[in-house]
């Protein structure tokens, strides 16, 4: 797609975590607000999985903030602080997400989590004689050239991703949309890498079967 | 042909994505890939997917929060 997304801030350069804790102690304003502008979409996005509102997210991310205001003196550097900072906005989202009736169980998998991840009717069956191979290739999809189209894919996909099973939302927000390591994903969640993996796949590829359906649909329907 | 369907392929595009297959299942998936269309152009929509997810706007601090926040680190530190 060639349009840019807005918005979305240049990779923010922050110093090492060391420099980082260490400036937050020593009450560095600039140094804090440098830290919400790098993190609080992530928080924001990912604390959506566990609430059910935005208002409630961003409730999260707040509490959150304050609740790493009044510890990092406590910071002990066992994890990345970017970790930790998460797993803070976990707590608070799974208390919040009690009241709100939303629970996340982020052990195992569960069956929404295994069976193909592309309709098996788009596949010739065992008695063709190239079982198992596209009856027709996936359709084509159009170039997205304008700024409006490109905000409508945009917005296609934002419905996708809510649409998710809560921990495939979080792990596509993280890696894909964040751009986070699978090693920081598997950490923060407190998950495996073949775990991860797993809810990495079905995530994109169901986000790719919502887009081919929003593609394939007749022009008028778009609208 | 190879042994690979394309019922599977498209089950293996995250590991390979990852660097993560075997390095015989990769030989046999870039195989697949080099025959078969579709499956390539499957990857390439999965990777435009990918791309797109990328490139959604931030989702910030409301400027009221974000205030908030600041002004409660202040009162924190002094």
């Amino acid at each position: 797609m060639g349009v840019a997304g807005e918005a979305r801030g240049c990779a923010l350069a922050l110093p090492s975590d060391d420099v980082i804790v260490a400036r937050l102690r020593s009450g560095d304003e600039a140094m804090f607000a440098l830290l919400l502008n790098a993190w609080s979409s992530g928080l924001s996005r990912a604390a959506r999985a566990y609430v059910s509102t935005k208002e409630s997210a961003e409730d999260v991310v707040q509490d959150t903030w304050l609740a790493v205001i009044r510890g990092i003196d406590r910071f002990e550097g066992r994890s990345s602080l970017r970790t930790w900072v998460y797993r803070i906005m976990i707590n608070t989202a799974k208390t919040r997400g009690v009241k709100d009736k939303r629970t996340v169980p982020m052990t195992d998998l569960t069956p929404e989590d295994s069976g193909p991840t592309v309709d098996p009717s788009l596949f010739r069956g065992p008695d063709d004689p190239y079982p198992g191979h596209w009856k027709e290739f996936p359709p084509q999809w159009p170039s997205v050239e304008t700024e409006v189209e490109g905000r409508q894919v945009r917005q296609r996909i934002e419905e996708a991703i809510g649409r998710l099973p809560a921990r495939q939302r979080i792990v596509i927000t993280l890696r894909d949309v964040e751009s986070y390591s699978a090693d920081e994903v598997c950490a923060l969640l407190e998950i495996s890498t073949a775990n991860q993996r797993v809810l990495l796949h079905r995530a994109r590829a169901a986000v790719r079967a919502d887009l081919e359906s929003y593609f394939t649909a007749d022009e008028g329907a778009r609208r | 042909m190879n042994d690979l369907n394309c019922d599977e392929f498209v089950e293996l595009v995250t590991a390979y994505l990852e660097g993560e297959l075997d390095p015989d299942t990769e030989r046999r998936f870039v195989d697949h890939l080099a025959l078969c269309d579709g499956c390539d152009r499957y990857l390439d929509q999965i990777r435009v997917t990918v791309q797109t997810l990328g490139e959604l706007p931030a989702a910030g601090l409301t400027d009221a929060r974000r205030e908030r926040l600041l002004a409660a680190f202040r009162d924190q530190t002094t």
